[in-house]
């Protein structure tokens, strides 16, 4: 049949070609042309992280760089350093000496542009009594506010991303959009998520966290040293977590929270290397990991190097 | 004594070479330690070193006492010791070991490992106390004294960082 009938009175459309029309039409406007910059379309059509090649992850590097610059007004590099071989990161807490003061917390703010409004911490200090069934993290206190600390009769615990070696985040993300790296860091790729929140779910100690709204941050706390994989600023949106400071670690730096910690109690290295202090830790101290029942083998190993 | 029965008196010989060799060798570890490690530079209150600068003209009294002058050093650590159990009276810009070897401030560690030496163990290995630089190349380890004050080492409690802001208050 033929589409167009040509009448005295005008063209006239069966109702077939009409709706298909529409349909067009209404995608047609789903398109956001008034965003014609060409590095949009760069990154819509951006390949996934691990099937690129350097020289494209170079040119998405560039074009973030040059993105970052434009929206806080600061030279900010985002780099993208390959995990180091025969490296699988390891960290151990001394519980016996953690005192919940919160340094680690606000040192891993600023060392990774977390958004301050609303707040976001990759680190969370959980307080629990001595003596009582403790090994169940809801019997923890998140939000302990004393005059002083460490306080009578209660110990603390620093929970982060654990970096499972079979974590359950990768495995529940529908589009890839995080795997473990083969240095052991379990890692995000921000231009990849979609927002969905499997992940989130999935972890079993809510070690992550979303961006509800565009992040707050004001341009003078950026930190302008930043991995592509790692703390360089997010968008609304995705989600993000520790990296066990993948912008210091991979150039041989110990990450910020155990540089900031006054007691001591955090340790870190290189569990392939049987001279680390990570080592010496596990094989001298009776290390236990969280929820090991559900096989996720963490590498944040706790120990009490003295008696509580 | 028959020409042939110079056995026991072969076996005295290397006995006697085998005890001096290894008096020697246990003579010279002791030269050995102590190692060098790379340490922060000890916490110094400014102008207060070289000690000399003060305390050639003073004299010295090593009667054991309560200290009143301008110094005003509590004394909280060693219950029943005195200053000049590690300080040197002869020289003050050392410290003194129970043996009487000198060591530097910047080798204080070495004091301390005299009575904390499981401590000292551990500090070497990275397990006690505090590292900063890089985890696979410089480090600097934090001297003992950085972190506990060698006259009041017992850690006060500090004032915490805020909590987290709960859910249900972010806007």
């Amino acid at each position: 049949m033929r589409k167009t009938v040509k009448k005295m009175d005008g063209i006239h459309l069966d109702r077939r070609t009409f709706l298909k029309g529409v349909a067009l039409g209404l995608a047609g406007t789903a398109l956001p042309l008034n965003k014609a910059d060409a590095s949009f379309w760069e990154s819509f059509f951006q390949k996934h992280f691990k099937e690129m090649n350097d020289a494209e992850i170079k040119q998405v590097l560039g074009c973030l760089e040059r993105e970052y610059e434009e929206k806080y007004k600061k030279a900010i590099k985002v780099g993208n350093q390959k995990a180091m071989p025969r490296v699988l990161f390891g960290y151990g807490l001394d519980l016996s000496r953690c005192i919940g003061c919160r340094r680690c917390v606000y040192a891993c703010v600023e060392e990774n542009n977390q958004s301050r409004d609303p707040q976001i911490h990759w680190i969370s200090v959980l307080r629990f009594k001595k003596g009582e069934k403790w090994v169940d993290l809801i019997e923890s206190e998140k939000y302990y506010n004393p005059e002083k600390v460490p306080e009578e009769g209660y110990f603390y615990m620093p929970v982060q991303c654990q970096q499972c070696e079979n974590p359950p985040c990768v495995r529940a993300c529908p589009t890839q959009a995080t795997w473990k790296e083969p240095d052991g860091i379990v890692v995000i790729d921000y231009n990849w998520c979609i927002g969905c929140r499997y992940c989130m779910a999935a972890c079993p100690y809510g070690a992550r966290h979303f961006n509800w709204t565009d992040p707050g941050r004001k341009s003078g706390e950026i930190n302008p040293q930043t991995h592509y994989l790692g703390n360089r600023p997010r968008y609304k949106g995705v989600v993000e977590k520790c990296t066990f400071c993948i912008q210091r670690t991979r150039n041989g730096r110990y990450p910020a929270c155990v540089e900031a910690c006054p007691v001591g109690a955090r340790k870190f290295g290189n569990l392939l290397d049987p001279n680390s202090e990570i080592r010496y830790a596990i094989e001298h101290k009776r290390v236990f990991r969280l929820k090991e029942d559900l096989n996720t083998y963490p590498k944040f190993y706790y120990f009490f190097a003295y008696g509580v | 004594m028959e020409a042939g029965n110079n056995v026991p008196w072969r076996c005295c010989f290397i006995a006697f070479l085998t005890v001096v060799f290894f008096s020697a060798n246990m003579y010279a570890e002791e030269q050995d330690i102590p190692k060098k490690f790379f340490v922060t530079p000890p916490p110094f209150s400014a102008g207060i070193y070289p000690c000399s600068m003060c305390h050639k003209g003073l004299p010295t009294n090593t009667q054991p006492r309560k200290l009143q002058a301008n110094m005003n050093i509590p004394l909280k650590h060693m219950p029943g010791g005195w200053c000049f159990e590690c300080h040197n009276p002869d020289n003050r810009d050392k410290l003194r070991l129970a043996n009487g070897t000198l060591v530097s401030f910047e080798e204080s560690y070495i004091l301390c490992g005299q009575c904390h030496g499981t401590i000292l163990r551990e500090w070497k290995a990275g397990l006690h106390g505090k590292r900063t630089g890089m985890w696979n190349g410089d480090k600097q380890y934090y001297l003992c004294v950085s972190c506990h004050s060698p006259h009041e080492p017992r850690f006060k409690p500090i004032k915490p960082s805020p909590p987290p802001v709960r859910p249900m208050e972010i806007k």
